[in-house]
C-alpha cells in the first residue's frame, strides 16, 4: 500500500549474500567440510611424489589449483541448495528485486565463501610445502582471487541449473569443469612462473586472458540467469 | 509447449531411411577410393590417408556444432521447439564427428610427430574440450524431463559453450605457440595436392557433409517422435 | 477461490504472483503490469504451501530479511509489528527449525505481510494452523481488508472461505466455472451446491489435471 523503495540491484545482491553467509555461519557444516577437504587434499598430494625427484616447491603450484578447483565445486554445490528446502527462492522471485540481483547475490556469497577457504588453504600450502612467505605468495593469492571470480561466475549459474535436475551432484562438475579450464590454465601458468621468481610483467598475457574471462562470463552468466528460473 | 501446428503430421514412415543409406554408401565409396585408387603420399606414407577422414570429421564436427549453437539461440529467443530438436540432433551428430577427429588425430599425429597427444596443438585440445562440452550438453538434456526447461537450459549451455571456445583457443595458443600443419588445400593459389588426392579429399568432405545432414535429419525425427510419445503418456498433453 | 485438487487454483495463484508465465494475457496489479514493471511486485504478498523460510535463521531474522527485500523503512520494527499481529512475537528469536509446523506457518504469514501489500495471495493458509492461529489469521485478514487490501484466498474449506469472502469463485479443471458476489451467496445453500459441482466434475472426467500455464 505504501510505496516502499526496494533496494537496487547491487544492494539487494549484497542483502542476499549477507543472508546466505548468515545461514552458513549458523550451520558451518559446509564451510568446515570444504575446508577440511582442502587441507587434507593438500597433505595427501604431498605424498604422491617422490621428494628426491620433484621438490615440494615445484609441486606446490599444481597442487594449489587442483585443490582449489575441487573445494570450489564443494562450495558451489550448496549455494542453491539453501533455497530448495522450503522454496525460499519463490519469496525472492515474488519480491521486487531483479532476477539479476539474485544471481549476483549468490555469486558474491559464493565468492566470499571460497575466499574464506583460501585464507586457510594458502597458508596451509605454504606451511606443508615449505614455501617462502614473501611477495610471490601474495601475488599468487591475487591470482587465486581472479581465478575464483571466474569459477564462481560460471559455477553459480550452473549450480542454479543443476539443482533443478535429477543428477545434481554429477552435473555440476560436468558442466563447470570445461569452463574452468581457461581459468585454471592461465592462472596456473602465471602462478607457477611467479613462484619461480619471474616478474609480474612477464605473466601479463596470461593475466589479461584471465581478467577478460572474468568480465565476459560475469556478464554472460548474469544475463543468462533469468532463463534458468521457472517461467 | 508444443502446439498442434508445430508437430509434423504422423505419416507412415518408410522403414528404411533412404537419405541416410545413400550418405553411408557415399562415405564407403570415398574410402574405397581413398584406400585403393589414390596414390600414397611420399613423405608421410600410407598413414597420411587418415587425413581424409580426419579433415572430413573436422568439417562435420564444426558444421554440427555451429548448427547446435545457432538453433539454441533460435530456440531460446523464439521458443521454437523444432529448433530445440535440431539443436539436440545436431549435438549428437557432432559428438560422433568430434570422436572421429579425436581418434584419428592421435593416429595421424603419432606418425607425423611421434607423440600420441600434443597438448600444444591448439586445435586438437580445443576439439577435446568441445567434446566435453557436448557430452555435458547431452547429459544435461538427459537429466531434465520437462520439455520447456530442457530446451532453455541446454540453450544456455550451448551459448556459453560457444563463448568458451575462443578462450580455450587463446589459452592453448598461449600455452605453447606451435603450429598445426599448414592447411594444404586452402591456399589462395593452386592447392598443392596432386589432383587425385585433391579429388579424394573433396569427395570425402562431400560424403561426410551428406552423412552429417542425414544423421541430423534422422535424429531430429527421433527427437520429435520421442517428445510426442512423452506428451501422450502424460495423459492429455499440453495445449 | 474454491475448487477441488488439481483444478488449477495454485497454478493460477502462481501466475498472478508472477512465478509462472501465462500462455497469454497479462497480470496487472493496481494498473501496473507485473511483467514490465518489477516494482509492481512490491504491492504483492504471497502465502503458499511451502513456508519459504530459512530454517537456520530466527523468526525475526526471516521477517526482517523480507522487510529489507521490499525496502520497508525501519525493517526491525516492521518485523516485530508483523510478528505481533500474528501473535508469535514471544518466539521471535527462536530459529525457525525449532518451531512447530503451525508456528512456522505463522512466521510465513508475518513474512508475507510485513511490507503491507495491497494484494495478498493466500494458498490454503489455514492448513496446519491450530484454533488460536486460525483466529489470529482471520483477525489479520480483517485488518488487512480494513486497510483496503485485496485478498485472494484459495481454500477447499467452504465455511472458512465464505466467512471472509466478498466474492466467491469456483474453479474446475482449469476454468473458472462460477462467480458470485457476497451479497448473492446463500451461505446455507452454497456449500451443498459446491459439493455437487465437484462430485459431478470428478465423475465426468477421470480427474484430468489440465495445466493453465506454459
Amino acid at each position: 500500500m505504501s510505496d516502499h523503495r526496494p533496494p537496487g540491484t547491487l544492494s539487494s545482491a549484497w542483502l542476499l549474500a549477507r543472508k546466505d553467509l548468515a545461514i552458513e555461519f549458523r550451520t558451518r557444516t559446509a564451510f568446515l567440510s570444504a575446508l577440511v577437504f582442502a587441507v587434507l587434499a593438500l597433505t595427501i598430494f604431498y605424498f604422491t611424489w617422490d621428494e628426491s625427484v620433484v621438490s615440494p616447491n615445484d609441486r606446490a603450484p599444481g597442487v594449489l589449483w587442483v585443490v582449489l578447483t575441487f573445494s570450489a565445486l564443494l562450495g558451489l554445490h550448496r549455494s542453491f541448495g539453501l533455497e530448495e528446502h522450503d522454496r525460499g527462492i519463490d519469496a525472492l522471485l515474488v519480491s521486487p528485486i531483479s532476477r539479476e540481483s539474485i544471481y549476483l547475490g549468490k555469486a558474491i556469497g559464493n565468492l566470499i565463501f571460497l575466499c574464506g577457504i583460501q585464507v586457510i588453504a594458502i597458508p596451509s600450502l605454504a606451511l606443508f610445502y615449505n614455501l617462502p612467505v614473501g611477495r610471490p605468495l601474495f601475488i599468487v593469492s591475487g591470482i587465486v582471487f581472479l581465478a575464483m571470480v571466474g569459477i564462481v561466475a560460471v559455477g553459480t549459474l550452473f549450480s542454479a541449473m543443476a539443482v533443478n535436475t535429477r543428477l545434481a551432484e554429477l552435473l555440476l562438475p560436468m558442466l563447470s569443469l570445461p569452463f574452468f579450464v581457461p581459468v585454471l590454465m592461465n592462472a596456473a601458468q602465471a602462478g607457477s612462473r611467479i613462484f619461480a621468481g619471474r616478474p609480474v610483467a612477464e605473466v601479463m598475457p596470461w593475466l589479461k586472458i584471465l581478467i577478460a574471462f572474468d568480465i565476459v562470463f560475469v556478464l554472460a552468466c548474469t544475463l543468462a540467469f533469468p532463463f534458468t528460473l521457472e517461467e | 509447449m508444443s502446439s498442434v501446428s508445430n508437430s509434423p503430421a504422423v505419416e507412415p514412415k518408410p522403414i528404411f531411411d533412404w537419405f541416410l543409406g545413400v550418405a553411408v554408401l557415399a562415405v564407403v565409396g570415398v574410402y574405397v577410393r581413398a584406400i585403393y585408387f589414390t596414390p600414397i603420399e611420399a613423405a608421410q606414407g600410407a598413414a597420411q590417408k587418415i587425413y581424409y577422414l580426419h579433415l572430413a570429421g573436422v568439417m562435420g564436427a564444426y558444421l554440427s556444432v555451429t548448427i547446435t549453437a545457432l538453433m539454441s539461440i533460435i530456440a531460446l529467443w523464439l521458443h521454437d521447439q523444432r529448433a530445440d530438436h535440431l539443436a539436440e540432433a545436431s549435438a549428437e551428430g557432432g559428438l560422433v564427428f568430434l570422436t572421429v577427429v579425436l581418434t584419428t588425430g592421435p593416429i595421424w599425429g603419432h606418425k607425423i610427430w611421434g607423440a600420441w597427444w600434443a597438448w600444444w596443438e591448439a586445435r586438437l585440445t580445443l576439439t577435446l574440450f568441445l567434446w566435453f562440452v557436448i557430452v555435458a550438453y547431452l547429459v544435461l538434456r538427459g537429466a531434465i524431463e520437462d520439455v520447456a526447461m530442457r530446451a532453455r537450459y541446454s540453450a544456455v549451455l550451448a551459448m556459453l559453450g560457444a563463448l568458451l571456445i575462443p578462450f580455450i583457443h587463446l589459452s592453448v595458443y598461449l600455452f605453447a605457440a606451435r603450429l598445426h600443419p599448414m592447411p594444404v588445400v586452402l591456399k589462395p593459389s593452386k592447392p598443392s595436392l596432386p589432383n587425385e588426392m585433391l579429388t579424394t579429399l573433396l569427395l570425402s568432405l562431400t560424403a561426410f557433409t551428406l552423412l552429417c545432414i542425414a544423421l541430423i535429419r534422422a535424429r531430429y525425427r527421433l527427437a520429435v517422435q520421442r517428445d510426442m510419445l512423452a506428451a501422450l503418456e502424460v495423459d492429455g498433453g499440453v495445449t | 477461490m474454491f475448487g477441488p485438487n488439481g483444478a488449477g487454483k495454485t497454478t493460477l495463484l502462481r501466475v498472478i504472483a508472477g512465478l509462472l508465465k501465462p500462455t497469454s494475457g497479462t497480470v496487472r496489479v493496481g494498473g501496473r503490469s507485473l511483467r514490465n514493471d518489477p516494482g509492481a511486485r512490491g504491492n504483492l504478498g504471497l502465502i503458499s504451501h511451502q513456508s519459504m523460510l530459512y530454517r537456520a535463521l530466527t523468526a525475526r531474522e526471516n521477517v526482517e530479511f523480507a522487510a529489507r527485500l521490499y525496502g520497508v523503512p525501519d525493517p526491525r520494527s516492521a518485523a516485530m509489528r508483523a510478528l505481533e499481529r500474528i501473535r508469535i512475537a514471544d518466539r521471535a528469536d527462536a530459529p525457525v527449525r525449532a518451531l512447530s509446523r503451525g508456528l512456522q506457518q505463522r512466521v510465513s504469514i508475518a513474512r508475507a505481510i510485513v511490507h503491507e501489500p495491497s494484494v495478498v495471495l493466500l494458498d490454503e493458509p489455514y492448513t496446519g494452523l491450530d484454533a488460536a492461529g486460525g483466529a489470529a489469521l482471520t483477525d489479520m485478514l480483517q485488518l488487512l481488508r480494513s486497510h483496503g487490501a485485496s485478498l485472494i484466498l484459495v481454500t477447499h474449506n467452504v465455511e472458512e472461505g465464505l466467512a471472509v469472502a466478498t466474492h466467491a469463485v469456483v474453479m474446475l479443471a482449469g476454468r473458472i466455472v462460477r462467480r458470485d458476489d457476497a451479497s448473492s451467496i446463500d451461505h446455507g445453500a452454497f456449500p451443498a451446491a459446491y459439493r455437487a459441482m465437484v462430485l459431478d466434475a470428478s465423475d465426468n472426467s477421470a480427474n484430468r489435471a489440465m495445466s493453465v500455464s506454459a
